[in-house]
This record gives structure tokens, C-alpha cells and sequence, in this order.
């Protein structure tokens, strides 16, 4: 602890006062900084309270009583009747496909960008960077009347390649910090051994990054996950759609089952609480890193 | 393998992509919108007449005064985010928890936020006009179904969503800012309010310029949020420039306007990049490296 200077007042003990506001003050501010807390999560608790009711107790009890013998069935039966199970293995396989070759690619330019020496290098990155501020609905026309050409629509392929693209931008921002900051020492070793660009790549350079990789792959996995106007634009048909939409349209129909439309959104919301729980860390190192750095 | 090969390998695949998706879209958009398009029959080349029409239609004027309104509204509310993030990077404890409980709302989709915050606002059953009815406010305005209240009952959720992203940026920066600094200040006699405001945010007004952009060219593209909850209605009470795009092209099947709108919307929100840029442009910045 310091200690405090404080200057010779000419009123009575000020010391003494001034502790006391400091205390109070901080009392507020705590008091603050807690409801903010509250407010984000409160409506989220209200949500998984009302997941686990039936309309009687939506309709009858408080808001916030804790439902006395909770209706796990409305997840069960959701899953089974809604296509909900369906929706759920598409977003996986989909934001894990997106994942795995965004930040794969996003690799691969970043250590041509930082490593080698090229004449369109920094008009390349450029380009990258100017992609972070297209918006989607400028591009979507065009896109969805070249996948329909192509034969891509209603195709989940048509996600996987707009979320990569869209996606790569950020995912080069995040990777470029770290590897201007990764000491040479390892690589000049290894190219004294004779290593080529391609093993040096595969061997070295992706397990030392591994680290932000995984702070690449969960935000990814965030932004893909939820992904809204490119299903809803691109795929029609219930097999290939992934959560977000198939919960729009399951919502749609079942306006009044209140449990049904809570245990729905929780499951919707579930593995990105999930992946929060065990990744906070490295969502917000990626969050911080991928905006400011612009 | 020659050298050009091998950044070829690396490089080409991402940028393909990029271009293909990305830019070659958005000039096929501006070229679209000089069509007359219903997205199946051959396109007609009718010139400016789509811009023109864009520039006469009030509907497509009033989505756009929304969006502004909702630009100006999420860049006040940053003002809000900054004080939190100042308070938070005070010596507060549990600070990290807070901020990280403060994130949440983020990291979920917009189609299930919507879908929650109609729980919300719904008339009989919603925790909102429940909490109201309990303290006496018995007659609450219909949140989403009046014209007048639409667009602020759509804002809360918005700035619920995103005020947790604005407080880790200003969070970090401050952080960041080495504690000789302030408390320097603090023995030569600064109270925690003026180093706040002649330290601290001095040295952050460079992520603070950078959140202004994000927040405002954020609101001129915003979109999944109000589709889902109100559909731009309660009769365009509450369309937003994307909204009105997407309407256009994928409901009336107007692809050539639809196109002008979205080649309108990027002009807009580089437009807006630029200025907000400009208008803030310092010529020293502070970096403590």
C-alpha cells in the first residue's frame, strides 16, 4: 500500500472526511458496476427458469419463482418433434468446417505476409483489412445469384465459403499481432538445418501458434455459430439449416408453448455458454484483439 | 518449387476467396442496380433510373433516418460504456469476472436475443410489464406494436447485446495505461475525477475514435436484431436501411433495386468511415512502447 499525501488544509480533519467519501463513493460505484452485472444476466436466468415450465406456471406464477418440479421434457421434446436435433448437427459440422479452413488459410497468408518477401504484400493486406468494413447485404444479391448459378444454393458449401471469406479478415488481424511478436530465434535454427518454407510452416510456425489459433478457432466458432442472413438467405431446405433460422422457424409455430420456445433458445444458446465457461480467457483476449487493432 | 510458387500457395487460395465473395460481389451489386432485375428473367440495363427512384422513395429515406437515429443513439450510449469501463479499471476487485459476466449478452445470436426480448416485451406474460404491473404502472405502452416506441424498444436489446464488447475495448486500453502515469498524478495531488478525464481518456481517444466508427457504421448495416423482432414493422415504424434492402430484393423480388440499396448502403457506411475519421484526426498519437 501507498501512502497518502495529504496536503495541510487549513479546515478541521479533512483526512478523516475525505476517507469516508472515498469509501461511499466506492460503495456507489460497486453498487453500479454489480447492476450493470445483473441487468446482462438477468433476462438470461429468466430464460432458463422458463424453459423448465409449463404455460401454467409461465402464466400463473412469478417470474422468477424456481419452477417446483422442473419440466426437463420440454428439451427432450423439442429435440425429438422440431427438427431441433437436426438444426443443432448442421451448425456444428458447418461452424466446424468454417473454423478449421478459415483459420487454416488465415495462417497460411499471415506467415506469407509476415516471413516473405513480396512486392504486393502490404496492397494484399490491405485488401484483407478493407474487407472488415463491407457490410454483407452490399455483397448478398450477387452472391446468391452466383450460387444459384453454380448450383451452391440450398448447398451448405455456400456457408462454409461466405462465413471463411467474411471471416478471414479478423482471423489475419488476431494472427498478425502475434506473429510479428514470435522470436525468430527457433525458424533461423531450422533453416540452418536445411528445413523448407512448407515444413517450417507444418512443424513450427502452427505448433507455436497453436496458442492464438485457439483464440482464433473459438471466435470463429462464435460468429459462425450464430450466423443469421446467409442461411436465412441461402438455404431453403430444413436438412442443411442450422440453428439460428431453424429456431426462427420453429418460434414461429409455437407462439404460445412457452416452454417449447425457452428450452429451444437455451439449447440454441447452450454451447457458446458452454465454450464461454471454459474459454472466457481467450473470447476476450480474441474480442479485444480482432476490434482495436483495426 | 520457385519462390513465387510458394507465396502463391500460401497466399493465393485466401485471396481468391476474398475476392470472390467479397469484392467481386460488391461491384457486380453497384452494376446490378443498373438493371431492371427480378432476380430470374433476363436482366434489363435501364441506367441511373434505380438511383433515381432510390433517391425519391420516402419509404427507403424514412429506413434510413432509422438507422441514423440508431448510429447517433449506439454512439451516445458509448459515453456510458467509457464511464463503466473507467470505473472498472479503477482498483476494483473482481473487475475480470465483472467484465467477462458483462460480455455474455454478445457472444449469443441475434435470432436468439430477438426471440428473448419478445418474451420480454411480450403484453400479458413478459417480465417487463409484469415487474410494471407489480409497481402500479398498469396500462405500459405495447412496446413492439407502436409505431411511436418501436424503434427505443428495439434499441434496449441492442445496447444489452453490445454493451459488454464496448467496455472490454475501453477496459484494455486502459489497462493498458502504465501506472507511473497516474500515480504520478496522484502524489502531485490529482483526485481519481481529474485523472480520469486529464490522464486516462487523453490517452485512449485513439480506441475511442476507433469504437465510435465501429458503433456507427455497426448501426448503419444493423440488421438481424430488428428483422427477427419486428420485421421493420409495425408498418415500416421500424425498417432500417438493411431491412429495406432485404425486403426489396427477397420479398418483392426487386433485384435490380435491391442492389442499388446495398451498393447505396456500402457507399454510405465507407462514406461515414471516412468522415468520422477525418473529422477526428490528430496528428500525434500516444503509444507506450
Amino acid at each position: 500500500m501507498k501512502t497518502e499525501v495529504i496536503p495541510a488544509y487549513p479546515l478541521g480533519a479533512p483526512g478523516a472526511a475525505r476517507q469516508a467519501g472515498r469509501r461511499a463513493g466506492m460503495g456507489l460505484m460497486y453498487l453500479a458496476l454489480i447492476l450493470v452485472a445483473v441487468l446482462q444476466i438477468l433476462p438470461l436466468i429468466w430464460l432458463m427458469l422458463f424453459s423448465l415450465k409449463n404455460n401454467q406456471e409461465v402464466l400463473g406464477a412469478p417470474p422468477f419463482s424456481i419452477p417446483t418440479n422442473p419440466h426437463w421434457e420440454n428439451y427432450v421434446n423439442v429435440w425429438e418433434s422440431g427438427n431441433i436435433g437436426v438444426y443443432f448437427l448442421n451448425s456444428v459440422w458447418i461452424t466446424a468446417g468454417a473454423v478449421i479452413l478459415t483459420v487454416l488459410l488465415a495462417s497460411f497468408v499471415t506467415y506469407a505476409v509476415t516471413r516473405m518477401k513480396w512486392r504486393a504484400r502490404s496492397f494484399v493486406l490491405g485488401l484483407f483489412m478493407v474487407g472488415l468494413m463491407i457490410p454483407v447485404h452490399s455483397t448478398l444479391i450477387p452472391l446468391f445469384s452466383t450460387f444459384q448459378k453454380l448450383h451452391l444454393i440450398d448447398n451448405p458449401s455456400s456457408l462454409i465459403l461466405s462465413y471463411t471469406a467474411f471471416n478471414l479478415p479478423t482471423t489475419i488481424m488476431i494472427l498478425l499481432g502475434f506473429y510479428y511478436a514470435l522470436p525468430r530465434e527457433v525458424e533461423e535454427a531450422a533453416i540452418m538445418d536445411g528445413c523448407s518454407v512448407n515444413r517450417m510452416f507444418l512443424r513450427i510456425i502452427l505448433p507455436m501458434t497453436s496458442s492464438v489459433l485457439a483464440t482464433t478457432g473459438i471466435i470463429n466458432m462464435i460468429y459462425n455459430w450464430n450466423e443469421f442472413i446467409f442461411v436465412n438467405t441461402f438455404i431453403s431446405s430444413d436438412v442443411y439449416k442450422t440453428l439460428t433460422v431453424g429456431v426462427q422457424n420453429f418460434i414461429g409455430q409455437y407462439t404460445t408453448d412457452w416452454g417449447a420456445i425457452g428450452a429451444t433458445l437455451m439449447i440454441s444458446i447452450l454451447p457458446i455458454l458452454l465454450a464461454f465457461l471454459i474459454m472466457s480467457e481467450r473470447i476476450v483476449e480474441g474480442i479485444s484483439a480482432g476490434s482495436v487493432k483495426g | 518449387m520457385s519462390n513465387k510458387g510458394v507465396i502463391a500457395l500460401y497466399v493465393l487460395p485466401s485471396l481468391l476467396l476474398l475476392l470472390s465473395i467479397v469484392y467481386i460481389p460488391i461491384v457486380l451489386t453497384g452494376y446490378y442496380g443498373l438493371n431492371k432485375w427480378d432476380g430470374i428473367s433476363p436482366m434489363s440495363f435501364i441506367g441511373f433510373d434505380n438511383y433515381k427512384t432510390l433517391v425519391q422513395d420516402q419509404a427507403f429515406w424514412q429506413s434510413a433516418y432509422h438507422s441514423l437515429l440508431l448510429a447517433v443513439f449506439s454512439a451516445i450510449s458509448l459515453i456510458g460504456y467509457l464511464a463503466i469501463a473507467l470505473v472498472l479499471s479503477g482498483k476494483i476487485k473482481g473487475a475480470n469476472l465483472l467484465r467477462k459476466i458483462y460480455l455474455i449478452p454478445m457472444l449469443l445470436s441475434s435470432v436468439a436475443i430477438a426471440q428473448l426480448w419478445i418474451k420480454i416485451y411480450h403484453p400479458s406474460n413478459g417480465v417487463l410489464n409484469t415487474f410494471l404491473n407489480s409497481i402500479g404502472i398498469s396500462d405500459p405502452p405495447s412496446w413492439l406494436a407502436d409505431p411511436k416506441v418501436v424503434l427505443f424498444s428495439l434499441f434496449v436489446p441492442i445496447v444489452w447485446q453490445y454493451a459488454g464488447f464496448y467496455i472490454l475495448i475501453y477496459y484494455a486500453g486502459l489497462k493498458n495505461i502504465p501506472e507511473t502515469l497516474t500515480e504520478a498524478a496522484r502524489i502531485d495531488g490529482a483526485n481519481s475525477w481529474q485523472i480520469a478525464m486529464r490522464i486516462k481518456l487523453p490517452l485512449v481517444t485513439e480506441i475511442i475514435k476507433v469504437t465510435v466508427v465501429l458503433s456507427v457504421v455497426g448501426s448503419l448495416k444493423y440488421f438481424d436484431l430488428i428483422y427477427v423482432m419486428t420485421d421493420g414493422g409495425p408498418n415500416g415504424a421500424s425498417e432500417v436501411m438493411a431491412s429495406y434492402m432485404y425486403h426489396k430484393a427477397f420479398r418483392s423480388f426487386d433485384f435490380g433495386y435491391g442492389s442499388a440499396i446495398g451498393f447505396f448502403l456500402l457507399l454510405i457506411c465507407l462514406l461515414a468511415t471516412y468522415l468520422i475519421r477525418k473529422a477526428t484526426a490528430t496528428k500525434d498519437t500516444v503509444q507506450f512502447h
